[in-house]
C-alpha cells in the first residue's frame, strides 16, 4: 500500500537524543524527513504535568504502590518507579522480554524517549578510549579516531547547551561550554585536598551537565531554575531534550513529518539492489501494518530496539537479520556497571549550607590504568557524587519522640559526602540478546532475551570502585568513610549498548565507520548500539556527535549518488 | 545520580532502612490484596493520628495533626506495603492498644498528652533494643537475600524477622509529615523556584533545613 505520500527522502525509527538528533540534521540539509515514534506524543512543556508538582501532590508522596510494583518487575528494582514519572517508562506488560539472566530493561516508549528522562552527565570520549580495544587485543578496533569525532563534539555542544568547566584533562577532553554549575564549599575543599594528597594524578570536578546556565533565546530556552526536577520536563527548556532542542528545529524546516503510535516491525530490504527501499509499521493503536519508503533510514530506536528491528529484518536472505553475517548483532552488550563507592562524614562547616538544588554534582574522572598506572584488569571507571547536609531522614539515634526530635529534625544535620563509580564494561561475544520467537508482545511481535552478565574484569574493577573511593575520601580527611559493593544488574546504568558495532571489517561488524549498515549502506545506526567499546564516562553525548557526523555523511553521500 | 544516591541513602532516624523499601521486599513475596477495602477504620485513624502527633507534636510549628498525617498513614499502609508488612501494622495497632491498657488501664486515646508521651517514649526505646537484635543478625539477612534475588537460584526466599511495630510507625510518621505541604513549607523551608545555586550559603543554628 506504498502510495506517493508514503515516500520520504529519510526516515528516522525513534524520536530519542539520537532519534532527535537524526530528524534536526536531516532536516536542517532539506530532506523531507519522516520521524517515527512507537510511543504516544508528548508536546513540550504543555503535557509536562508533573512539573510544578511536589511530594504532597501525590496520592502516595510519590511512592511506588504494591500495584505499581506488581506491574512493573523489572522497574521496580531501582530507582525509576515511582509516581512522578509513573506512565514514562515502557509498560511490562504490553512488552515483555526474556530474562535468561537478570536484565534491567527502562525503556521509554514516548516522543522524546530517554531524552526527557536522561542523567544529563555529558563527557566526551578521550583518545586512548578510541585506541584501546586495538591496543589491548580486545574485541574489534574503532573505525575512527576522536580526531574524526573532535568537531562533531563542539557542534553538538554549542548546541545542546553543557555547562562545565574546560579542566585540561587528558582523560576527559574538554569541549565548548557554558558556565559550569557550581561545586559547594565543602567540595570545592576536598578538591583541593585531593589535589594535593595524590600529587595532582586524581581530579574532583565539577559535573558536565546538559543543563543551560544561560539563557538561550534562539531555541527558547531558559537558564536553569535549580528546582532539580529534570525528568518530569522542564517547562524552562533548560535541560537538553527532543522537546526543547532538537524536535523544534527540525519542525521549523517544515521539512519533519512526526508520527507518532508507528512501532516499525522491520527494514524492508531489496535484494536486488542490496539497499533497504523503507520500513514497515504496525500502527499500535490500530493494529493496521503500513509501508513507508525511502531513500535513507536512520535506525535511533534504542540499542536494543534498533538491533530488534535488524534481527527481524531481510530474514530471507540472512536467517540472523540483516546485520547478521558478521555473528555481531546483538553480541557485545555492554553498559556502565555501577554501586559501588563509598560515602562519610564531613567535620564541621556548620556555619555554611546552600541553596537551590543542582540538577548534577561532582564528577572524579577516571584514574585507573591512565598514565603510569596499572591494575590486573583493564579499563577504568569514573565517579559522580555531592556533598551536602542531612535532611530529616537522618538517623538520630540518641533522640527518641517529641518536640526535641521535631525541633532538631527541623535543622540541616552533619554534612555528608558520597560518590559512585560508573565503571567500563568490556564487549564480550557470549554477552547477547537475541529474539525469542516462544514469546509476544501485545501485537504479537516477538521479544529480546538477554543474556548478560559481568565478567571477571569488571568484577576485579568493582573491588577498586569501592577500596579507591574509601581511600580517596579518607585522603581528604572524610570521617567515618563508608564503601559499598552493592547489587548491580546489567542494564541498570541504563546505558546500554553494543549489540550492532562499528567495525572496520564486515565479517566482525555490524556497521562501517560513517555508521552504516555493511549489508545495506542506506541503513544508518547511531544510537547506543553502535559503541564498539563503552568508555567509562556516560555516553549520550557521543551518540548527538556520531549522529550528526553520520547525517552529515549521508547527505553528501546522496547528494553523490552514492546511496 | 544524586537522585540515584539519595534514594539508596534513606534510612529514616530510626536507624534502619525504610521499612516498605525494596531492602526489605527482598525476602518477601506475598503481594497485597490489590484494590482490597481499607484495612482501617475511622477510629483507627483516629488512633494513627494521635500517635503521630504525639512523635511530632504541634510546637511553634504544626504537628502532625495540622499534617493530616493519620488518614495518609492510612493511605500508605493500604497501598504501599506488602500483606506481611501490613500485618505488622494492623498487629502493632492492636498491641499498641493493648499496652496502654497494661500501663495505664485506659484506652490510648483517654491517655493525657504526657502519658501518650512517656508511653511512646517507652515503646521508642524497646524498638531499638530490638532492631539492635535485627541488625546483629543482619549478616546473614543479607546472604539470604542476595539469594533470593539473584534468578538463577531457585527461591530459598526467607522472610526478615519483623522489626518492632513502634519503628514502623515512626518511620512512617517522619515521612508523611516532611513530605506533607504543612510540614515541607511550614516547617521545614521551601523553595519551588530557587533560580540560582549557591555552594556557600551562612548558616545559623535555628535556622531551617530545605524540605527537597
Amino acid at each position: 500500500m506504498t502510495t506517493a505520500t508514503n515516500h520520504y527522502d529519510a526516515i528516522v525509527v525513534g524520536s530519542g537524543i539520537s532519534g532527535g538528533w537524526a530528524a534536526k540534521e536531516l532536516t536542517e540539509k532539506g530532506l523531507k524527513v519522516l520521524l517515527l515514534e512507537r510511543g504516544r506524543n508528548i508536546e513540550h512543556i504543555k503535557d509536562y504535568t508533573n512539573a510544578f508538582k511536589e511530594a504532597w501532590d501525590y496520592p502516595h508522596r510519590d511512592r511506588p504502590t504494591e500495584q505499581m510494583k506488581q506491574d512493573y518487575p523489572a522497574l521496580k528494582r531501582d530507582y525509576p518507579l515511582n509516581e512522578s514519572t509513573f506512565g514514562m517508562w515502557a509498560n511490562e506488560k504490553e512488552n515483555p522480554y526474556v530474562e535468561k539472566k537478570r536484565f534491567d530493561w527502562y525503556r521509554g516508549y514516548h516522543m522524546g524517549g530517554r531524552s526527557l528522562l536522561w542523567g544529563r552527565q555529558s563527557y566526551r570520549l578521550n583518545e586512548a578510549d578510541f585506541e584501546a580495544n586495538a591496543k589491548e587485543g580486545v574485541a574489534v578496533d574503532w573505525p575512527i579516531r576522536y580526531a574524526d569525532l573532535a568537531p562533531w563534539y563542539d557542534y553538538v555542544e554549542r548546541f545542546a547547551g553543557i555547562a562545565g568547566n574546560r579542566d585540561g584533562l587528558d582523560v576527559l577532553p574538554d569541549g565548548q561550554y557554558l558556565p559550569a554549575i557550581d561545586l559547594n564549599i565543602v567540595e570545592k575543599d576536598v578538591a583541593a585536598r585531593i589535589k594535593k594528597a595524590f600529587g595532582g594524578s586524581r581530579h574532583l570536578i565539577c559535573g558536565r551537565t546538559a543543563n543551560i546556565t544561560k539563557p538561550m533565546p534562539e531555541q527558547n530556552r531558559v537558564n536553569c531554575q535549580y528546582r532539580s526536577k529534570c525528568w518530569l520536563g522542564c517547562p524552562f527548556g533548560a535541560y537538553f531534550s527532543t522537546q526543547s532542542s532538537t524536535l523544534p528545529v527540525a519542525m521549523k524546516t517544515g521539512n519533519l513529518t512526526v508520527r507518532p503510535y508507528s512501532i516499525v516491525t522491520q527494514v524492508l530490504y531489496d535484494k536486488d539492489k542490496k539497499r533497504a527501499r523503507g520500513v514497515e509499521v504496525i500502527d499500535s493503536e490500530t493494529n493496521q501494518t503500513v509501508e513507508f519508503t525511502s531513500k535513507i533510514i536512520f535506525l535511533n530506536a534504542s540499542s536494543f530496539n534498533s538491533t530488534w528491528i535488524l534481527m527481524n529484518s531481510a530474514t530471507d536472505v540472512w536467517e540472523g537479520g540483516l546485520g547478521s553475517s558478521s555473528n555481531a548483532l546483538g553480541r557485545n552488550v555492554m553498559d556502565h556497571h555501577l554501586n559501588a563507592g563509598a560515602w562519610g562524614e564531613v567535620e564541621g562547616y556548620q556555619d555554611t549550607y546552600y541553596s537551590g538544588r543542582r540538577p548534577t554534582g561532582f564528577y572524579v574522572p577516571r584514574f585507573r590504568n591512565w598514565g603510569s598506572d596499572k591494575r590486573d584488569y583493564l579499563r577504568g571507571f569514573g565517579y559522580q557524587g555531592a556533598a551536602s547536609r542531612e535532611n530529616w531522614r537522618r538517623d538520630v539515634a540518641e533522640l527518641s519522640i517529641g518536640a526535641d526530635l521535631k525541633a532538631a529534625l527541623t535543622e540541616p544535620g552533619r554534612w555528608t559526602i558520597g560518590m559512585g563509580g560508573f565503571g567500563e564494561m568490556l564487549p564480550h561475544h557470549d554477552n547477547r540478546i537475541f529474539l525469542d520467537r516462544t514469546v509476544k508482545d501485545k501485537w504479537g511481535l516477538p521479544v529480546l532475551a538477554m543474556d548478560v552478565e559481568l565478567k571477571d574484569n569488571e568484577i576485579r574493577m568493582r573491588k577498586d570502585m569501592m577500596n579507591d573511593a574509601m581511600e580517596f575520601f579518607e585522603k581528604a580527611g572524610i570521617k567515618n568513610v563508608q564503601g559499598y559493593n552493592g547489587d548491580y544488574g546489567p542494564g541498570m546504568g541504563i546505558h546500554e549498548m553494543g549489540t550492532a558495532r562499528m567495525g572496520r571489517d564486515p565479517k566482525t561488524s555490524v556497521l562501517n565507520g560513517n555508521n552504516q549498515v555493511w549489508d545495506a549502506p542506506n541503513v544508518f545506526v547511531t544510537d547506543g548500539a553502535c559503541m564498539t567499546s563503552a568508555s567509562c564516562v556516560n555516553p549520550s553525548l557521543t551518540y548527538m556527535a556520531l549522529t550528526a557526523r553520520a547525517a552529515n555523511f549521508a547527505v553528501e553521500a546522496l547528494k553523490k549518488g552514492e546511496l | 545520580m544524586e537522585r540515584r544516591e539519595l534514594l539508596k541513602m534513606i534510612a529514616a532516624a530510626t536507624g534502619m532502612a525504610f521499612v516498605g523499601g525494596e531492602v526489605w521486599a527482598a525476602g518477601l513475596t506475598a503481594p497485597a490484596a490489590a484494590g482490597s477495602k481499607s484495612l482501617f477504620s475511622a477510629s483507627d485513624i483516629a488512633l494513627l493520628d494521635e500517635i503521630a502527633e504525639t512523635i511530632l507534636p504541634k510546637t511553634t510549628t504544626p504537628g502532625a495533626k495540622d499534617a493530616g498525617c493519620g488518614a495518609q498513614m492510612a493511605v500508605q499502609i493500604n497501598d504501599c506495603y506488602n500483606a506481611t508488612e501490613q500485618g505488622w501494622f494492623v498487629d502493632g495497632l492492636k498491641q499498641l492498644r493493648a499496652r496502654s491498657q497494661q500501663d495505664y488501664k485506659l484506652d490510648f486515646m483517654q491517655l493525657s498528652k504526657e502519658q501518650r508521651h512517656q508511653l511512646l517514649v517507652k515503646l521508642d526505646a524497646e524498638a531499638k533494643v530490638r532492631n539492635v537484635q535485627l541488625q546483629s543478625n543482619d549478616s546473614t539477612n543479607v546472604t539470604t537475600k542476595k539469594k533470593a534475588g539473584d534468578k538463577n537460584q531457585p527461591a530459598a526466599v526467607v522472610a526478615p524477622s519483623a522489626p518492632h511495630y513502634f519503628t514502623l510507625l515512626k518511620q512512617l510518621t517522619l515521612f508523611v509529615f516532611f513530605t506533607s505541604k504543612v510540614g515541607a513549607t511550614e516547617v521545614l523551608r521551601y523553595s519551588a523556584i530557587p533560580g540560582k545555586y549557591d555552594g556557600n550559603l551562612p548558616y545559623k543554628k535555628g535556622d531551617r533545613a530545605w524540605a527537597t
